[in-house]
């Protein structure tokens, strides 16, 4: 059994559950550092809301140990967590303020510190006028964003956002990204689950990918970019492409050409080749592999 | 304050803010008020009708000896020799009415009378001058004024009862104690209860809906969650039946004054009081807890209506058969009543009203009771952990049952 060691956040300890005899987390394993924000990312039915329902307690594993800040979870650890699980909603005929207030003094809150916090983060979403309103009076959007203040006004340590951005506009999406970036830099814990790759690269220090249940990457992003880097070059250049040493294959596109180095050659030998030959370069870029592309990879790998 | 406080608090606030708390608190002293009115009203319609126009009787006297006229109030008598002349005297309306003291009235009895209005019965106050008028008639040379005066009211009964150890008993009331007090306190026991679980059940079945579970699961445990909306709930509750049980001694009051001698002895004794507060209690965690388990296992509020009425006959079964409570103390059908724990609230309510219910059996359905309402509490929990993310399916009986292996 893994022991918590003080230095994380959350730790995931060969963590099964199943439903009905099918396996939705296979003997899963991952911790969460202080401070960063950690990405749990899978294709849908990949077993990411399940394990976040393990950590929360709302379903226990089978097997396995969940750790939270250093416990088990308890009553007190419950309180310094923020969810925002994914099957979301609120008392429909209670007002905005109201709903934030009564949730933020389930966690321990006392009711004028919560007042104040609930006042500045609507102010904060541009939500102070409409305060006083019934949640059913709220559209969607407005709702999510409300649903997302509810997990964050009691000034949690740890936050676990299940599909942050679901049903937000793009201004609203932007916002709630500065806020979890905000919540970074004081020091909290982010656990962010999602399908849109591309707030995960912008966001995440680490992620965990799942699929069908079972750990299928585990890391830092960028190293996990760094090993699935195909040893491409973006290239675009004035005047047709010489004959380069190195290349194994050229794919051309209408802006620019795709070069796949061999397996002995850098990019700076392509450099060095392209400047003797006297060609003027005005793009030069070794190609990374998007998260959505090593997602695709993975998954599709897997299928 | 601990979180079942802050769920208790907020139930309860939501509760008494609600227009169907109000409207149904209020509706109990208001109906009550509106009757004690029709009543009066009634009265004054129907005294003003027989009593202002009744004014002038005949009288023909067969018998012999009734000519002494005494004085009877707004009523006068006046003596005919003839049925046709005091039918003839009806007719011009020189008269109100007549009757003919027949000649074997002293054996018989009978008195006929004759009238040209319609009606169901014969004016009351007519009736008690009559009677007045051939008492007088019949006693005035034999006994003295005081002794006539007793004849013609007879009786004004005090009735005490009495408990098998020959004590008076602390259930007085006759009949209105023994029937009308269980009756209403077990509707008054059960709406209470019925608002109280409705209430429950709706909101597990809303927060089930509205995905809300899984955020207020996040910061409490279901025991919590289930415990904080009971005590909320059930308080809320509570302060409904004081508010009745306190318009109701008000309105008791005003009852009596205005119907006269029926509510006189009408009392609501202080161990029914208290024991109702206790059985209110108790019934209201048993109901509150199953209406909470039926909430949080069907998908919608309106299906957990349709299971929670399966309930109820067995639930209203003691206030329809209440006379068999009184007649039939040791009966087996008796004992299951008031020891089942759905029953049980109602039952004992009923047989205390009564006063045939043995203290032993009082203390062992409130341990009955007490210890269902805590094994419920527990079991509640696990299954509204088990299928508070159960949204918009249906389980069934197998499922309910192996999740609550697995809970």
């Amino acid at each position: 059994m893994k022991q918590f060691t003080g230095e994380n956040a959350v730790i995931i300890d060969k963590v099964s559950k199943s439903f009905n005899g099918s396996m939705a987390v296979n003997s899963v394993s991952f911790d969460v550092r202080p401070g960063e924000i950690f990405g749990l990312i899978g294709p849908n039915g990949a077993g990411k809301t399940t394990t976040i329902r393990m950590m929360m307690d709302v379903i226990k594993p089978d097997s396995g140990n969940v750790y939270i800040l250093g416990e088990r979870l308890n009553e007190h650890t419950k309180n310094r967590i923020g969810y925002l699980p994914e099957e979301r909603g609120l008392y429909r005929k209670m007002t905005v303020i109201d709903s934030i207030i009564y949730l933020g003094k389930l966690k321990g809150v006392d009711i004028h510190i919560i007042k104040n916090r609930a006042e500045i983060l609507l102010d904060r979403v541009g939500m102070v006028p409409h305060k006083s309103k019934k949640i059913e009076e709220l559209s969607k959007g407005m709702g999510q964003s409300i649903q997302f203040l509810v997990a964050i006004a009691h000034d949690p340590q740890l936050v676990i956002l299940d599909e942050p951005f679901a049903g937000l506009d793009p201004v609203n999406t932007e916002i709630i990204k500065e806020i979890i970036l905000e919540l970074k830099d004081q020091g909290k814990t982010i656990i962010l689950s999602t399908h849109r790759m591309n707030e995960i690269e912008e966001l995440c220090d680490r992620i965990f990918m799942i699929n069908k249940g079972q750990s299928v990457l585990y890391g830092e992003l960028l190293d996990i970019k760094s090993r699935y880097k195909n040893n491409s070059i973006l290239l675009r250049i004035q005047g047709e492409l010489p004959e380069l040493q190195g290349i194994s294959s050229i794919n051309k596109y209408k802006d620019h050409i795709e070069l796949f180095c061999g397996a002995n050659t850098s990019p700076h030998e392509i450099v060095s080749q392209l400047i003797g030959f006297g060609i003027k370069i005005d793009k030069f870029e070794v190609s990374t592999p998007s998260l959505h592309d090593i997602f695709i990879q993975v998954v599709g790998g897997h299928e | 304050m601990n979180k079942t406080g802050q769920v208790a608090i907020h139930e309860f606030m939501k509760m008494v803010k609600s227009k169907g708390f109000i409207i149904v608190s209020l509706l109990f002293p208001l109906f009550t008020l509106l009757a004690i009115g029709g009543y009066q009203l009634l009265q004054s319609i129907n005294t003003q009708n027989v009593e202002s126009k009744v004014t002038t009787v005949g009288y023909v006297d067969r018998a012999g000896g009734f000519d002494y006229i005494g004085d009877y109030g707004d009523i006068s008598f006046i003596r005919y020799e003839s049925k046709e002349e005091a039918t003839s005297e009806l007719l011009v309306g020189e008269l109100d009415e007549y009757f003919i003291i027949p000649e074997d009235y002293i054996s018989s009895g009978v008195v006929n009378r004759f009238t040209l209005e319609k009606e169901l019965e014969p004016p009351g106050g007519v009736i008690r001058a009559v009677r007045d008028f051939l008492l007088s008639n019949m006693l005035q040379d034999e006994v003295n004024d005081d002794i006539l005066a007793r004849a013609k009211s007879p009786a004004g009964f005090v009735s005490t009862r009495l408990d098998e150890s020959g004590n008076v008993s602390p259930e007085q009331g006759g009949l209105l104690g023994a029937f009308l007090i269980p009756y209403l306190f077990g509707i008054l026991f059960w709406i209470a209860v019925l608002s109280g679980s409705f209430t429950l059940l709706e909101g597990l079945s809303e927060e089930k809906e509205n995905r809300i579970m899984e955020i207020l699961i996040s910061s409490i445990s279901t025991k919590q969650l289930l415990a904080g909306k009971i005590i909320g709930l059930g308080t809320a509750g509570l302060l409904q039946i004081i508010f009745w049980f306190v318009s109701a001694r008000f309105i008791a009051g005003l009852a009596s004054a205005a119907i006269g001698g029926m509510f006189s002895n009408l009392e609501i004794p202080t161990r029914l009081l208290v024991l109702g507060i206790v059985y209110f209690i108790l019934g209201y965690l048993i109901f509150g807890i199953i209406f909470s388990i039926i909430g949080s296992i069907v998908p919608t509020y309106r299906e957990g209506q349709q299971v929670s009425f399966l309930l109820m006959p067995l639930g209203v079964l003691p206030l329809v058969i209440t006379p068999f409570f009184a007649e039939n103390a040791s009966h087996p059908l008796t004992y299951i009543l008031t020891f089942f724990p759905i029953s049980a609230p109602v039952t004992s309510m009923i047989r205390i009203a009564i006063g045939n219910i043995p203290s032993w059996q009082l203390i062992l359905t409130i341990f009955i009771l007490v210890l269902s309402a805590v094994g419920l509490l527990f079991i509640g929990a696990k299954i509204i952990r088990s299928f508070l993310l159960m949204y918009g399916k249906r389980p069934t009986l197998r499922e309910i049952v192996h999740s609550l292996r697995q809970a």
